[in-house]
């Protein structure tokens, strides 16, 4: 799950992080007046899921209050395309608007679980402001990467070979340490996935605080953490990705037009594979999950089916613990419930794929059953 | 000859009452696995599906001899399980269970450290010996035929539909081993790589990796140095955007050694067989084993 960077600086001052004053604003005059208590000098930023806002101009520095409300009204209510966001864009209802910082030097600091050393590892380097992708692809050697071993948790050591490896003057080693450490803490306490802060300021005043931040969750901890899910904005999800977490599948929709519909991650991933291999593009990932219902198949296909996009669809089972049956069952209530106009090509195997080869053919369905993989794939590629 | 579980597994299954437990314990047990027992907390001195339910596993270990287990206790009591079998000194715990916290999963792989018990997964399909009928998992056991291809795998289902390519061409298997999806788990390629390489029974293997972290490069290097046994290989997600967690919660591309067309790269550069279509396994392999 993500989040919008004023919902992730308020939880991070929680743990102890230090972040610009500020506050969040719904309407134009609220932006103007909270411009109006920084000094009159202050930063806008749109709240959107998307990364990019600033290039896409969704962040402003305005020093009154009339360019501040100008600014404010410009955005809100309004859709911020970004090059993360995709060509919709994503619409922006709140602001958060910062005190401007006379900054210094930009850096970068996060935190991620690296499988490869199986940890958690805290990143930094000195070139913030930038893409770590970008900085770890030209300038390796300005980025160090600090293993946290999950049974010691941070040292006070690790923060200080961090500060004093970014080159900070002496009364920040501490500081800067402290700020490592309680993003640590925030990163353990609320099970994240991720935390960024990029850039990490220096401001001429001689402070060290987050200019921006990222976190996020691990879905799989959320049980845990009842409280956060609040934090959620499903305005900036995908209106189909939103249903099918409801339905508990896992969905995600892409820009081609053969829909898929298959069990397991490893072959739904194969199955859009296939599919562009052929010289097709997928229209989405969907993994009905190893042990489905009928219930999620029929939601599963409703979805699917959702999508304007979608040309011809193409539905790859191999019945494990969900069986065929079930499978063809639940495709058989989504299409009773909804109807289908597109192509529909199936291939079932494994357990009771008999059984539900002979549902689907007695259901009246238009249909084409096909035993291999390639044979179903080259059909759906090739339907019209 | 076999690796990881063979005719010398003792099994108990943790979470054998519950239903996806009884379930998949009886398909193993009519598989021919050697199920010795189960363990449910407070079920202690029952029997489920003929064999004794234990309290804990240490006393599984005492009474029943077991070594081996398979885990299906729910994700915010899977970490504690796995933990549990290794404080009993079982040798090898295979874990199921989709969707374990992360920093669970952190903390485990770190106790782990120095311990003699393996862990396989989590949220992965177990392992399947079909030479000596031993099925530890959820795998359909009746597309898996006796051979000599080792099959390593980040994937279930997908797993499945290369060993159904491989049996309709009479090609069996000398065991299975699904790793699992997740981005932190026991056991990875390379040690999967070097038990085949070592395993006499094991003539090629098919590999199969996904997007995402750089598991299979670590194979690759493995590879280059190690494994001299014919690889046929496939990475899934070559389609897949960047960024998008695709199921499986270690199938997300965020740098450049996660991408399919990286890991391809690097398993080719170290000399296996990579298949652009996952259709193409079976042939590939069958073609592969008729040049040697």
């Amino acid at each position: 799950m993500k989040i919008h960077e004023y919902q992730a600086k308020q939880l991070l001052k929680e743990y102890g992080v230090p972040v610009p004053n500020g506050g969040v604003a719904t309407t134009a005059r609220e932006a103007g007046s909270m411009v109006e208590s920084l000094a009159g000098k202050a930063v806008i930023k749109a709240q959107v899921h998307a990364g990019g806002r600033g290039k896409a101009g969704g962040v402003k520095v305005v020093s009154n209050r009339k360019d501040a409300e100008a600014f404010a009204a410009g955005l809100l209510g309004k859709r911020l395309v970004t090059h993360q966001s995709g060509p919709e864009g994503a619409p922006v209802d709140k602001l958060l608007v910062e005190e401007a910082l006379g900054i210094a030097q930009e850096l970068y600091a996060s935190i991620v679980i690296e499988p490869s050393v199986k940890s958690p590892v805290l990143i930094i380097s000195a070139a913030g402001g930038m893409e770590i992708e970008e900085v770890a692809a030209k300038t390796p050697e300005k980025i160090l990467t600090i293993p946290i071993d999950p049974i010691i948790g941070f040292q006070p050591y690790m923060g200080r070979k961090a500060a004093y490896s970014l080159g900070l003057p002496t009364e920040l080693i501490r500081p800067a340490g402290a700020l490592f450490a309680s993003l640590y803490k925030a990163f353990e306490a609320l099970d994240c996935t991720l935390v960024e802060i990029n850039p990490l300021v220096v401001t001429t005043d001689k402070r060290i605080l987050a200019a921006d931040a990222k976190i996020a969750f691990d879905d799989d901890a959320m049980y845990r953490h009842a409280d956060l899910a609040k934090l959620r904005d499903t305005a900036q999800e995908d209106k189909l990705d939103v249903e099918a977490s409801k339905a508990d599948v896992n969905y995600i929709r892409l820009d081609g037009d053969v829909g898929c519909m298959v069990n397991g991650a490893g072959l739904a991933m194969a199955t859009m594979d296939i599919i562009k291999y052929m010289g097709a593009q997928p229209a989405n990932f969907l993994d009905v999950g190893g042990g489905a219902t009928e219930e999620q198949v029929t939601s599963a296909f409703t979805i699917l089916l959702s999508d304007p996009k979608v040309k011809k669809v193409l539905v790859n089972i191999f019945g494990g613990i969900l069986r065929c049956d079930v499978a063809a069952r639940g495709i058989i209530n989504a299409v009773k419930a909804k109807g289908i106009n597109v192509p529909l090509i199936v291939r079932m195997r494994g357990t009771n794929a008999e059984e539900a080869k002979a549902i689907l053919q007695a259901s009246g369905l238009k249909v084409t059953i096909l035993d291999s993989l390639q044979d179903a794939a080259a059909a759906a590629v090739k339907a019209a | 000859m076999s690796i990881l579980v063979g005719k010398n597994t003792r099994l108990i299954v943790q979470g054998i009452t519950g239903n996806e437990g009884t379930f998949h314990a009886q398909r193993c047990q009519e598989y021919g696995t050697n199920l010795v027992g189960g363990v449910t907390p407070g079920k202690g001195g029952t029997k489920h599906l003929g064999v004794p339910v234990f309290n804990s596993v240490s006393q599984a270990v005492k009474d029943a001899g077991a070594n081996t287990t398979l885990i299906f206790v729910p994700p915010p009591f899977a970490a504690d399980a796995i933990l549990e079998a290794a404080d009993a000194g079982i040798d090898l715990v295979i874990c199921i269970t989709e969707g374990i916290p992360v920093l669970d999963m952190v903390k485990v792989s770190r106790y782990l450290q120095g311990k003699k018990t393996r862990l396989i997964g989590p949220n992965c399909p177990g392992v399947i010996t079909p030479g000596e009928k031993c099925k530890i998992g959820i795998m359909p056991g009746n597309i898996h035929m006796p051979g000599n291809v080792g099959v390593v795998s980040r994937s279930g289902t997908l797993t499945y539909e290369a060993v159904a390519q491989l049996s309709e061409r009479g090609i069996g298997q000398s065991t299975c081993v699904g790793i699992g999806g997740d981005p932190i788990s026991g056991t990875a390629f390379v040690d999967v790589l070097g038990m085949f390489q070592s395993d006499p029974q094991t003539e090629a293997i098919i590999m199969i990796g996904e997007i995402g972290g750089s598991k299979e490069q670590e194979a690759a290097a493995f590879i280059k140095q190690h494994v001299k046994k014919p690889i046929v290989g496939f990475i899934a997600g070559g389609s897949a955007p960047a960024g998008r967690r695709m199921g499986h919660a270690g199938a997300i591309i965020t740098g450049a050694a996660g991408t399919a067309a990286a890991k391809v790269a690097a398993l080719r550069d170290a000399g296996a067989t990579m298949v652009e279509s996952p259709a193409l396994l079976g042939e590939t392999m069958a073609k592969v084993l008729k040049k040697r």
